[in-house]
Order: C-alpha cells, then structure tokens, then sequence
C-alpha cells in the first residue's frame, strides 16, 4: 500500500536509538555503504546532553541529486527505542516504513493506517544466537543493518568490507558481525517483500570526496598549520577538535625514537585560561589555538580584548551551539555571530571565518594561523555543531608541500642590528601592521613590554589622547588591510541574472543551493553570494548594492548576520531580508524555498515592483 | 608621560661574569609611591638576576593587573615583558613557558591578583610545576584601586579607614604548600638580606617557586593596626633560617655548624645553604613546613625563609614529554605531515 513514488536514491531514514548502545557505528556503517556505492548521502546525529540512557536519532539523506542538508519527511525509521516510539511512529510520511523490534507485541496506540510495518524480532533472534549480553545488545544493531541492506539493496560485498576495515587487526570480530548482519537480510528474505520502492542503486557521484566531521578536519588542519601549543576546555561540540589535534599528533608528531612530543596540549582549568595559554604561547612565537563553543567564548572575551589591542595572534575555534546561556547545548546555531565579531569592551573587531564543509574547515583552520600571524590579532573560526560533529561528504583534503608559514613580520636579531630604533607599534609600512619581536631574540635591542594599556609607538606606556588616538587609528588601518587579505567570498554568477539575490554562510550553503534550484524551478531565479569571512571585503558590498533584495539566509533569531552587515557596509535595511532558522536543527532547503516566496510574494503585491524597475530610493513597508 | 632614569653611574661599579653592571638590570624609573614595598622587592629582583649573571633578554617577566603587576616594568629593561589582565598571568605565563623552555619565566603578581581574581589560576599553575617564579608583592589590600581589602588582609586587622576586617585571611604559602608547589618561601620586602638569596635560588628552581613577599603599602595599608604594614611585619617577623645561595662549582668557604646547617643542591650544581634557626623544621619535608607555619601563626608571627623545596621536581614539559627544542623554533619540516601523507588519509576516509 505504497503512497510513495518510486524512489531510487531519493530518501530519508531516521535511526531512532537509545543514547551509550552501540548505535553509533551501527549507524555509521549503513552510512559509508552508501557512499561507497557512490551516491550522495549525508547524516546528522540528533542527541540529548546525556550520556546514556535518553533518546538519541541518526538521521540519513539519500539524494541522488546530491543535496546533502537535511531534508523534513522521513520515509524510513528504524525504532529501537520504546520510549520515543510514539513520536517515532507519527514521524513517518505517509506511505512511509515503520522497522521495529517485533520481539513484543506492538501496542495498538502504535498503529497507524497510512505506513507500513516491518517487524523484526530483533531482540529474541540476538537472545538465540548469542550468549553474552552486551553481544546481544550491540548485534540488535547490526541485525537491522542486515535487513535494511535487504530492503533497500545496499550491497552486501560493500558491508563486510567496511567491516574488514573497521576491525582491521581484530579479524576474530568480523565472523560474528557478518553473522548478525545475514540474520537480518535472511530475516527480510523469508518475511517480506523486497526491496522496497525506496532503495539505492549504485552510482559514480561520490568522485574522490571523502567522508569526514568538521572538528576532525579543523584538528587536521590545526596539524598542517603547525600548531605546537593547544589550550582547551571542554565544551559540546568542540571538544573534538582538540581531540582530533590531539590524535594525529600523536601519529605524526612523536618522535620514534625518544617518545618525545613536537606539541604541547594543556586541559587548562576554564576557557579564561585556556585563551591566556594560546595569548602567551603566540606572544612567546609558537603557533598555538583552543576550540570553544558560546559559553566559553563568553568567558573568553577580556583576553580576546588583551589580544586585539596587544596585538598578539590568537586562533581560536568556535564551534557553535544553541544559545543563549546553555541554551541547547548539542544543537546546532550560528549565533556567535555578534558576540565573535566584537568580543570584549572597547572599540574591538576580531577577524572571523566561516568554514561550510570539512576541507573548508581544514583549510581555513590553516589560513587562520596564517592571518593571525600576518594580522598579529584574534581570528575566530565559526564552525557549527552540524558541521563539527557530523560527517560530510567533502572533496579531498589538499596540500601544497610548497606553501610556507606565513608567520608575519618578525624581526630577528640580525634584522634588529639593522635598524637605529625599534618601535613595536611604528607603521613603517603603512599598511597598520607593525614588526613585532620574540622574546629572546637580542641581548639590547628588540625588547618592548607587551599591555592591554595605552601606549606610544615604541611600547611606552602612554595616557597622552594624541597617542593613544594614533593608536587605535592605526589598527582601524591594519583591519582596512585585512579586508583584502581574508578569504573572498563565493559568488555563484558571473554576472548577475536577477533583482534578487541570496546571501548565506557556513552550514547554510547545502540547503541555500538547493533552495536556489527550487525556486528556480518555479522559475524565481536568484543570485547567490557565500561569505566565508569578516571583515567584509568590497565583492559583498558590490552584491548588495547591485540587487534590489537580498536575502540573508542564517541560523539565529535576531538576524545578527544582517546586523552585522548593516553596521559594516552601506546598505539600507529594507534591502536586506531575513531568511531564519533557529530550532536548533539544521536549516532546510524547504524552509529556505517557502519562506523567500512568501516574501517575493508580499513585495510583488506591494510597490517594489517599481523599485526593481530602476526606480531608487522609495520605502516599502516590507520588513522581516 | 615617560621616565627616565639618570645615566650617571659610580665609574667603579664591579661587573658580574657576564660583564654588566648591576645598572645594566636595571629598568624604567618607577611611578609608584615613595617607600612602596613593591620598589623594594624590585630591587632585589635586579640585584638577584644581576648576582646570577642572568642575561636579561633570556628572562620574560609576566604580570597581571595592580601597583605590583606594573614593577616588571620597573626592572630588566632588555627582558620582553607582558602586562596581561587582572588575574590571568599564570595561564599567560604558561603559554609563553610552552612555546620556549629555554628562556627563565619571571611572573609577579599581588595579593588581589593572586588570592582573588586569580586565584583559579594560581591554583593550577601550581598543580603543573610550571617552570617559573611566581612572586606576590602582598600588601594585604589593593593598592591600585585605593585601598579595598584583599583576602590576604588579616581577620580583625584595620585598614586606612577605619574597617575592620570580618574574613579569615587566605595564608597563600600554607595554600601553596597543600596544592604541591615545589620551592615555596616566604620574605618581607624590607629584608633584602634574606629576600635577594630567596630570589636566586627561586630563579634557579627547576618547577614552580613561589615567594610570597610581604610589602607594606605605604598610602593605603601602613596603619596601625594594619598587618602588613612595616612596624607590625619587623614585629612579628620570625626567620625559618638564613639563607645563602651558592653558585655551582663556588668553594663554600663559609663555616657552618654541623647540626643546623642544610645544603639543598640544585640540579645545575649550586647550592642553598640555610643555617636553620629551628630545629623542628627540614626544608625538604612538606609537613614540617606546613606544622611551622600554623605554629609560627598560632604565635602572631609571620614565619619567613626558605620553608620547602624538592629540587628533583618535574616540570610540566617533562610531564608533558615535550622536545628537547623550544617549539617555538620548529620548522615546516619538522611539524608538516606533507601533501603524500594527507593523500593517505583522504584515502582512509574513502
Ligand atoms: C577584571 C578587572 N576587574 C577589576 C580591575 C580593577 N583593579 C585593578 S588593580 C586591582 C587590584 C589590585 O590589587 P593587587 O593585586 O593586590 O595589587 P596592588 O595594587 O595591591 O599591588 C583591581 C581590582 C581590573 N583591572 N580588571
Ligand atoms: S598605592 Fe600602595 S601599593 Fe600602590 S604604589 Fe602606592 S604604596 Fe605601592
Ligand atoms: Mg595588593
């Protein structure tokens, strides 16, 4: 009694799992089969701040198209987990599928008409065929592997080599798994028809991308990028990142021999310190970073002032959650926006990044020390949960074993004896950045006193106006620099083709693409701009001087992309319409489509129609 | 508004090993009241790295916020120094020490700085065997702000206004001693005698030291009834020992009677010899530190001297097991996996 169309890589299965089972890998494993068979597919891990016990999802998109942002409706769930169950069943689409473990009676409040059952008695077959009862309970996992790669075909050759690879070394593991995997798939064979409407097939869209989370490619990067000094916190969903920094340290950075370590990693005792550490160690001329998320980026805020006015490179990551306070703290939000750009009192800035896939988070984890060093100043990375603590299909990481450290101006000793007189805040090349030394460097020449405080162009403490106007005038001017030096935005056209224009970044990107090709199939074509980073650089004015309307596409309540475009460009803000999200769940390529027509709905019945006619300069009354 | 120092100098000034004069450690000219305490400890800072032959530009000196945390500036004019925020020195402090092991960490703080705002971090630093010395011109207030108690001002004691304290004082050796800190001691600013020894030996100390000076405010804090001010501290001053550093491969040529004289070698070949005054009381054993302190308080005395030090300490790079270079000096070379290395792991996410 199939509702739905046929769908060969078209869907959406939600692993409905209880929190510390064993789920995970589970999950992982239908995963990477898919991609292995070539088809775009994309995973976003929904679970509580707990560890064991509560309700936690897996949810899957399959889309041949390759739209890989999440996508509403789910065709497909797999419930082990009685306690959600009642929201799992009124989950599913209509026409959908309904996995359970059928080792009980399903209770008749369970029951729905429009979906269909497939049973499996996950629990009795694991009880039978193994002893040990933490086997029975992680091979309930792999049993419903088995049958959905009966229901859906997902090759069986491609599923036990995931798991040669996974238990690469504990050969004695794979037997049993492959066992569990064929009760479920013969399970299926002798009870129902297969496979269904909704299955896969293979195909060759994958290329050479890779399946990686953002927080392990930031950690990556953090490696290439020559960090020697971390400082960290804990904090749901960085903490990966220093883990994963953490990891291939360990791999590439031990010496063979002497056991001993090119890094230095310090759990420091809050976030206040951690930021100290990375302030000190950069001062000290090693390239040093923490990862953080809202709570501690908050905490962090007066030393990241420290940073800007001392002017001391200073890497720092945050990858958001769901504020405010500890808000939803294991989901995903990009609203650090506002509080990064301008961290700490006083006229402060801080450069920022914004990363929308894991080999954007390598690279920009990379660039990030690079233009802290070049800019000798705070750069913030705003990655989010979705892109930290998911896997994404992303293209190959890549490396050019040309490409130097840029570790900005330094002056050693040798340069020191070639200069009359230092002067660490001197603009001697007009540009706003001044030559800094190491400690250390020259027995008489070089030295200054590094403060939060006022000061003159040789490190003189200074309260004289004069000075400290010259002062901070100065960094305005090096922030002028750094406009042209952060990386440029993604402009989707070469020249533009409509009246409107879309602008969106980070995790946004996957849903606005698709959106962009919904609308255009109701023939509203848009142009589309992705920033990847602030200050703002000359193209993001240019877009939206040169479109009527655009819409900025972000993942927060108060629209703070927007206000931090209106504060730092010319722009009307009736020009600038909000697209929002900010559920804590990633922004769908729907909700982006629905909301943009309503809008273009609301201004064609109101008198912009003239305004996009050329005339400029009128009101309307259309607001977000 | 910038000072300088006069240039003149007696021409006959004798020279360290390294061939400077002691002017040579000298720094800019302080802005701190006549007769504060910090001056004082200031001056020992210069006398100690001078006697020790130290070269300036191979010492950093970090401090937080307060009248104290500005004297780095007071001292060392050819060392970097780092003036960070209220409080946040250690973490600053430990960063810096990370990046260079090579270079001697200088951190100086006060009592707000310490005992409150800072507190979280002072603890930690402690708890890392940070190589560094750590030194709190106490004053029992907050100078910088006009006066305020600090937690370090005793319970009863009476400030420049009138207030009396109603808060047990956080005793921050006793506390440094309970949290494991390797080298703690104990001075007066007033007695350079006892204090440029403590220095040297601290500077020396391959882990965390701690020396917490006594240093009397001389605008807010030097009342009667005030204990931290200079009458109360010469009054109720009780000496573990007094204390001599010797550098490695020096002759001792001072006598010392058997019994009560201690040599603590450090790792470099020198010594502190301390001529004990008490003889309930071994420098290297935490608990008889710890029991004399609490019987020098019961009696309304501030013990002073070396009180502890483990000389054969770990400090947080080897903990860490960190490499024998500085990091700050690795290159590309030895930090980069490289471009075929990263084809590998693309392929292992494949
Ligand atoms: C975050 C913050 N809070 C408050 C202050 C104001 N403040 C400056 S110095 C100081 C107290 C300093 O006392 P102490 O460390 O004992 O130094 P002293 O001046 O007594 O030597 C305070 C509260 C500050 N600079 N930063
Ligand atoms: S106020 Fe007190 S602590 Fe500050 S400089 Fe003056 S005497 Fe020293
Ligand atoms: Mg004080």
């Amino acid at each position: 009694m199939s509702l739905i169309e046929n769908k060969v890589n078209d869907f959406v299965v939600r692993f409905a799992n209880v929190n510390g089972t064993g789920s995970a890998s589970a999950n992982f494993l239908f995963t990477k089969a898919i991609f292995r068979m070539g088809i775009p597919v994309t995973p976003k891990n929904i679970f509580p701040s707990n560890i064991q016990g509560l309700p936690t999802w897996y949810e899957v998109r399959i889309s041949e198209k390759g739209y890989l942002g999440r996508r509403e409706g789910i065709d497909f769930v797999v419930s082990v987990n009685p306690q959600s169950m009642l929201n799992d069943v009124q989950s599913v689409k209509a026409g959908g599928y309904f996995l359970y473990d059928s080792s009980k009676k399903l209770h008749d409040q369970y029951i729905r008409q429009d979906i269909n059952y497939i049973g499996i008695p996950l629990m009795l077959m694991c009880n039978e065929a193994y002893t040990d009862p933490r086997q029975r309970q992680l091979f309930k996992n792999i049993v419903y592997v088995g049958a959905l790669a009966a229901l859906f075909e997902i090759e069986f050759d491609v599923l036990e080599e995931l798991l040669g690879e996974q238990f690469k070394g504990k050969e004695k593991l794979i037997p049993a798994n492959v066992k569990a995997l064929k009760l479920g798939a013969d399970y299926i064979y002798a009870n129902f028809k297969y496979p269904l409407d909704i299955r896969v097939e293979r195909r060759n869209l994958i290329g050479n991308s890779i399946m990686i989370d953002g927080n392990s490619a930031c950690g990556l990067g953090a490696v290439y990028a020559g960090a020697t000094v971390a400082a960290w916190y804990p904090i749901t969903p960085s903490t990966s990142v220093v883990e994963a920094y953490n990891a291939y340290a360990e791999e590439f950075r031990v010496n063979k021999i002497t056991g001993k370590k090119n890094f230095a990693i310090i759990q420091a005792e809050d976030e206040l310190s951690a930021i100290g550490m990375v302030i000190g160690a950069s001062w000290n001329g090693a390239r040093s970073f923490t990862a953080s998320s809202g709570p501690g980026l908050s905490l962090m805020n007066e030393l990241l002032g420290l940073a800007y006015f001392a002017e001391i490179p200073t890497v720092l990551i945050d990858v958001q959650r769901t504020g405010p306070s500890t808000g939803m703290p294991t989901r995903t939000q990009q609203s650090d926006i506002l509080e990064a750009a301008y961290a700490s009192h006083g006229d402060t800035k801080h450069v920022l990044l914004f990363p929308s896939n894991p080999k954007e988070c390598f690279d920009l984890t990379v660039d990030a020390f690079d233009l802290a060093e070049y800019l000798q100043t705070p750069v913030i990375m705003l990655t989010d949960l979705d892109l930290g603590m998911n896997d994404h299909i992303s293209e190959p990481f890549e490396w050019d074993d040309k490409r130097e450290y840029n570790r900005g101006k330094i002056l050693d000793a040798a340069a020191l004896d070639n200069i009359v007189k230092f002067g660490r805040y001197l603009d001697v090349d007009n540009d706003g950045i001044a030559y800094r030394t190491y400690p250390g460097t020259h027995p008489t020449k070089g030295s200054f006193f590094t403060r939060g405080t006022s000061r003159d162009e040789y490190a003189t403490y200074s309260e004289d106006s004069g000075a400290y106007k010259r002062n901070v005038d100065r960094l305005i001017k090096k922030w002028n620099t750094a406009k042209d030096i952060v990386p440029a935005p993604q402009v989707y056209q070469d020249k533009n083709k409509s009246e409107y224009g879309i602008l969106f970044f980070g995790t946004s990107q996957c849903s606005a693409e698709e959106a962009i090709d919904l609308l255009n199939q109701k023939k509203i074509i848009v142009d589309a701009i992705r920033i990847k980073s602030f200050p703002f650089n000359k193209t993001v004015q240019d877009f939206i001087d040169s479109h009527e309307k655009v819409f900025v596409i972000e993942q927060n309540r108060d629209a703070q992309m927007k206000s931090l475009l209106l504060i730092e460009l010319v722009a009307n803000h009736q020009k600038l319409i909000s697209v929002l999200n900010y559920d804590g769940m990633p922004i769908t390529a729907e909700n982006i489509f629905n909301q943009i027509t309503n809008q273009i709905l609301s201004l064609k019945s109101s008198p912009l129609k003239e305004e996009a006619n050329g005339k400029k300069n009128k009101q309307n009354s259309i607001t977000n | 508004m910038s000072y300088t120092r006069p240039k003149f100098r007696h021409p006959e000034l004798i020279k360290n090993k390294l061939g400077y004069t002691v002017d040579y450690y000298e720094g800019a000219l302080s802005t701190l009241c006549a007769g504060c305490g910090h001056d004082s400890i200031s001056a020992g800072i210069i006398q100690a790295c001078y006697e020790l032959s130290i070269e300036p530009h191979r010492l950093a000196k970090l401090s937080g916020i307060g009248c104290s945390s500005k004297s780095p500036a007071y001292v060392l004019s050819n060392s970097h120094g780092f003036n960070s925020v209220h409080g946040r020195m250690p973490s600053v402090a430990t960063g810096a020490n990370l990046a260079n092991k090579d270079l001697i960490y200088l951190g100086v703080s006060g009592d707000g700085d310490t005992a409150s705002i800072g507190m979280g971090q002072f603890v930690h630093v402690i708890r890392r065997n940070l190589n560094m010395l750590y030194i709190v011109m106490n004053n029992g207030c907050y100078g910088l702000t006009k006066g305020q108690d600090s937690a370090t001002a005793d319970q009863g004691s009476k400030n420049k206004t009138g207030n009396i304290n109603l808060f047990e004082a956080i005793d921050l050796a006793s506390l440094s001693l309970e949290l494991g800190a390797t080298f703690v001691a104990q001075s007066f600013s007033g007695d350079k005698t006892q204090l440029v020894p403590l220095i040297k030996a601290g500077l020396k100390h391959p882990g965390f030291a701690f020396i917490n000076v006594i240093s009397p405010c001389v605008t807010f804090n030097n009342n009667v009834g005030s204990t931290k001010s200079y009458d109360f501290v010469r009054e109720h001053i009780a000496a573990t020992s007094t204390i001599d550093f010797v550098p490695e491969m020096t002759e001792i040529t001072a006598k010392y009677d058997e019994g009560t004289t201690k040599k603590v070698k450090m790792h470099d070949g020198s010594f502190i010899s301390l001529n004990k005054l008490s003889q309930d009381w071994d420098p290297l054993d935490r608990l008889s530190a710890v029991t004399a302190i609490h019987n020098a308080r019961a009696k309304n005395e501030i013990l002073t001297g070396l009180l502890y030090v483990n000389p054969d300490c770990n400090d947080l790079h080897q903990m860490l097991r960190t490499c024998d270079k500085p990091l700050n000096t690795l290159l590309k070379s030895d930090l980069c996996p490289g471009a075929s290395m990263l084809n590998e792991i693309n392929a292992d996410l494949r």
